[in-house]
C-alpha cells in the first residue's frame, strides 16, 4: 500500500513540510508518497520543496494551470547519503574517550556527528593530558557554590580602622587583586584549548574563571572600601605572576597556578581571614578560600592523574619550578609593603611585642605553605625529599 | 588533453569557496582545471563565445544570450551538466491574501513588483506571463500594469535575491504610496521568505505561475578540449553527495547531484527575453536601461 499523508489545509510555508518530512521518514528512497491537502498552492510548494531536498515530485496533473491529480513525493537518496559515514562522538553518559577526535568539533558528547565540517583546532584532545576524575564532581561542587559578591558580604559592615590598620588591608587587597587577575586568565586561557569533549573540565575551568571574577570584583571593593587610593605593585611580583601566563602546557600550567601558587595561596586566605581586622575583610577573605580550595583540588587530582599515566611526567614538572626559580632569581619576590602588613594585621597594633608576635605568626604562616606544598607533592608523586627541594623553590611571592 | 578554464559569476562570497573546492577536487582527479571569475554574466558570456575561457557556469539568462552569440559568430557551444534544482522551476506572481485581485487580469491598472532588470526569475518570465495574459506590463505611463523594478545586483540575473526579496516586502509597504498589488518570485523563494519571516504564512495567495522552465547550464565554448570537457562532465556527473568533503560544497552551491544537460527548458526565457527587446537575435543587449 502506498504511503500518504494529508496535510489538510496546511502549505509548507506554514509548517507543512514537517508532515511530509516526518511522513517519508519511514520510507526508503525510491519509496512514494501521496499527498494530499486544500492549499491552494500546495503542489506548487511541493514542488519547489523536493527540488530543494533532493525527492522526486510527480504532479499527476502536470499542466500549467496546475491542478487535478494526485500529488507523488519519490523519496530520494540525499537524507541517507548525509548521515552515512555518521559517528557518535563518544558516549553520552559514559567517561570521555581517550583520545578526542578533531573532527568531532563542537559536537556535544554522545551527538551523532555528520561527517565534515571544520576540525576543531583545540591543543588538548587526549584525555590524560586536561582529566582527572574528579572534574564532574568538582565541577558541580563549583556550580552548587557560586555566590553574589552583592549579597554574600555584608558591605555596610562597619571598617572604621586606626588609619594604619586600614592601609595595611588596602595594601594586601590590592596585592590579592593582581594575583587574581592572573589566576582568572590563565584558566579561561587553557579552556579555550581544551576539545569540547571533555566539557566538564572546560565547565570546571570556566567556573574557575568566573570565581576569580568575582575575587577581583570583592578584593577591589575592600580595597577601596574607605575611599583611599589603592596601595603598590612591585615589579618583581608582577613579573612572578607574569611568568605563570606564558606556560604553554595544560598540566604544568595547572601545577604551577593550582597546586604551587593556588595552594599556597589557601594558607595565605586562611591566615587573612583569621587576623582580619574588620568584618569585610574576614568575609572576601573566606569566600575566596572556599573557591581556591576546589581550584586547588582539580589541580591536585588532574596533575596526580596525568603523573600516575606517565611517571616521566614528574620530570617535566620538576624542570617547571626550577625554570620559573631561575627566571625570577633576581627579582625581589614578595612585595616589602605586603609583608609588613602581614606581620602589622597579624600583630593588631604597634606595641613591639605585638610586633614580634606578628613576625612570628607570618613566619609560621611561610611555614604551613610550604608543608602544604610538601603534602601535595608527595600526593602527585614526588619523593618527600624531591618535594621538600621543590616547595623551596617556590616563588617567595606565594601564588 | 590540456586544461581547462572555467568562469563562474561572484554574485557571494561563497563562490570562492565552492569553486576552489571544486578545483581542488577534480585536479585530486587528475583534471588540469581552474577557474576565474566575472563581476557579471554579459562578460562572461562574451569571454566563453571569444574563447577566452573554455567552460562557464551560465545563468539560464546567459546561455540564452551565449547561445545567439555563438549563432551569430559560428562557433559552437556544448551543454556539459547542469544541477538537479536547475530542472522544472516555476515562478509566481503573488498578492495579499486580502486583496480584490482573483487572476493576472485583475492586475491591470496595478502596480506589480519586480526583481532586477536582467533577473530571469523575478522580472523577465512573470513579466511574460503577465502579457500572455494580456496585459502591457512596463515602467512607463503608456503601460496597463506598472512595474516597479528593485535593481538589486544588476549584472547577476537575479543570483542575488536582494531585489526579490524587495519585490515581496515591497506587498506591505508601511506607506501606500509605495505599496505593490503584486509580486513576482521563483518558487523556492515564496518558501524561503516564508521561513525567513519577510513574508508572513498566509499572508499571500499565487494569481499567477509559469509553466516549468530550466535554470542553471554549465556551457564549454569554442575554445575548450572536447576530451577535456568530457572529462569534467563525468567528474561532476560522479560527486557523491554522501562525500563528506563535497557535501559542504555541493550544499553550498544548491544541489544533489549533477544531472545531464538538457536545452529543452529555455523556450519560454527565449520568448521573454524577444518580448521584452532584452537582447536582439545576434544576442546584442538591448535593454536601454540595462547597465551591469
Amino acid at each position: 500500500m502506498r504511503a500518504t499523508i494529508d496535510l489538510d489545509g496546511l502549505g509548507l510555508d506554514g509548517g507543512g513540510h514537517l508532515l511530509v518530512d516526518r511522513a517519508l521518514g519511514g520510507l526508503r528512497p525510491g519509496d512514494e508518497l501521496t499527498v494530499t491537502g486544500r492549499h491552494p498552492a500546495l503542489r506548487l510548494h511541493l514542488a519547489a520543496w523536493c527540488r530543494e531536498r533532493g525527492h522526486g515530485f510527480r504532479d499527476g496533473a502536470d499542466d500549467s494551470a496546475g491542478d487535478g491529480g494526485p500529488l507523488v513525493v519519490t523519496k530520494g537518496a540525499a537524507t541517507g547519503q548525509r548521515w552515512r559515514d555518521a559517528r557518535r562522538a563518544g558516549a553520552a553518559n559514559g567517561p570521555p574517550e581517550a583520545s578526542a577526535d578533531p573532527r568531532w568539533g563542537l559536537a556535544a558528547r554522545g551527538a551523532l556527528v555528520e561527517a565534515g565540517g571544520p576540525p576543531i583546532g583545540a591543543h588538548w584532545s587526549e584525555r590524560d593530558h586536561v582529566w582527572a576524575d574528579i572534574a564532574p564532581k568538582l565541577y558541580a561542587a563549583a556550580a552548587a557554590s557560586q555566590w553574589d559578591p552583592a549579597t554574600a558580604v555584608d558591605w555596610s559592615a562597619p571598617a572604621a580602622l586606626p588609619a594604619e590598620v586600614e592601609a595595611a588591608v588596602v595594601q594586601i587587597m590590592t596585592y590579592l587583586v593582581e594575583n587574581e587577575q592572573a589566576a582568572l586568565i590563565i584558566p579561561a586561557r587553557l579552556l579555550s584549548q581544551v576539545h569540547p569533549h571533555y566539557r566538564e573540565v572546560m565547565q570546571l575551568l570556566a567556573s574557575q574563571a568566573a570565581d576569580e571574577a568575582r575575587h577581583v570584583e570583592v578584593f577591589t571593593r575592600r580595597g577601596m572600601l574607605t575611599g583611599g587610593p589603592l596601595g603598590t605593585s612591585s615589579a618583581g611580583g608582577r613579573a612572578s605572576l607574569q611568568s605563570l601566563l606564558s606556560e604553554p602546557d595544560f598540566t604544568t600550567a595547572s601545577f604551577l597556578l593550582s597546586v604551587l601558587g593556588e595552594g599556597t595561596f589557601v594558607d595565605l586566605l586562611r591566615f587573612l581571614h583569621r587576623h582580619a581586622p574588620d568584618p569585610v575583610t574576614a568575609d572576601v577573605t573566606r569566600l575566596a578560600l572556599r573557591d581556591e580550595a576546589r581550584h586547588v583540588a582539580f589541580g591536585v587530582a588532574h596533575t596526580a592523574h596525568t603523573a600516575r599515566a606517565d611517571p616521566s611526567y614528574l620530570g617535566v614538572l620538576r624542570q617547571a619550578v626550577e625554570r620559573r626559580h631561575a627566571a625570577l632569581l633576581d627579582t625581589a619576590g614578595l612585595n616589602t609593603e605586603v609583608f609588613d602588613a602581614l606581620v602589622l594585621l597579624a600583630a593588631g597594633s604597634w606595641e613591639p611585642a605585638a610586633i614580634e608576635a606578628g613576625w612570628q605568626a607570618v613566619h609560621q604562616l611561610q611555614g604551613q605553605m610550604d608543608e602544604g606544598r610538601r603534602r601535595r607533592l608527595a600526593y602527585i608523586g614526588f619523593p618527600d625529599d624531591e618535594a621538600a627541594e621543590l616547595s623551596a623553590l617556590h616563588t617567595r611571592n606565594f601564588m | 588533453m590540456t586544461g581547462l578554464l572555467l568562469g563562474a559569476v561572484a554574485y557571494d562570497p561563497k563562490v570562492v569557496t565552492i569553486w576552489d573546492g571544486f578545483r581542488g577536487w577534480l585536479r585530486g582527479r587528475g583534471l588540469d582545471f581552474d577557474y576565474v571569475l566575472y563581476s557579471n554574466y554579459e562578460r562572461q558570456v562574451t569571454d566563453l563565445v571569444a574563447g577566452r575561457i573554455d567552460v562557464a557556469w551560465n545563468s539560464p539568462l546567459a546561455w540564452v544570450r551565449a547561445s545567439r552569440l555563438a549563432a551569430a559568430a559560428g562557433v559552437t557551444l556544448t551543454p556539459v551538466t547542469m544541477r538537479d534544482t536547475d530542472c522544472d522551476l516555476r515562478s509566481v506572481v503573488v498578492v495579499r491574501t486580502d486583496s480584490p485581485v482573483q487572476s493576472l487580469a485583475g492586475l491591470r491598472g496595478r502596480t506589480v513588483a519586480t526583481g532586477a532588470v536582467d533577473s530571469p526569475q523575478a522580472t523577465l518570465l512573470p513579466l511574460s506571463l503577465l502579457r500572455a495574459a494580456g496585459l502591457h506590463p512596463g515602467t512607463d505611463g503608456d503601460n496597463d500594469v506598472r512595474v516597479r523594478r528593485f535593481d538589486v545586483g544588476v549584472g547577476l540575473h537575479g543570483d542575488h535575491v536582494g531585489g526579490e526579496r524587495d519585490a515581496a516586502r515591497a506587498l506591505f509597504a508601511a506607506d501606500p504610496a509605495d505599496r505593490a498589488d503584486a509580486a513576482c518570485m521563483i518558487d523556492s523563494n515564496l518558501l524561503l521568505f516564508a521561513r525567513e519571516g519577510t513574508l508572513r504564512s498566509g499572508s499571500v495567495r499565487v494569481v499567477g505561475q509559469t509553466p516549468p522552465y530550466d535554470h542553471c547550464t554549465m556551457t564549454a565554448g569554442p575554445a575548450a578540449d572536447e576530451a577535456a570537457v568530457g572529462r569534467l562532465g563525468n567528474l561532476l556527473l560522479g560527486m557523491d553527495y554522501a562525500d563528506p568533503s563535497l557535501r559542504p560544497l555541493l550544499d553550498m552551491e544548491g544541489l544533489k547531484e549533477w544531472r545531464a544537460p538538457r536545452l529543452s527548458g529555455y523556450a519560454q526565457l527565449e520568448r521573454a527575453v524577444d518580448e521584452a527587446g532584452f537582447y536582439d537575435a545576434k544576442g546584442e543587449i538591448r535593454a536601454s536601461d540595462y547597465r551591469p
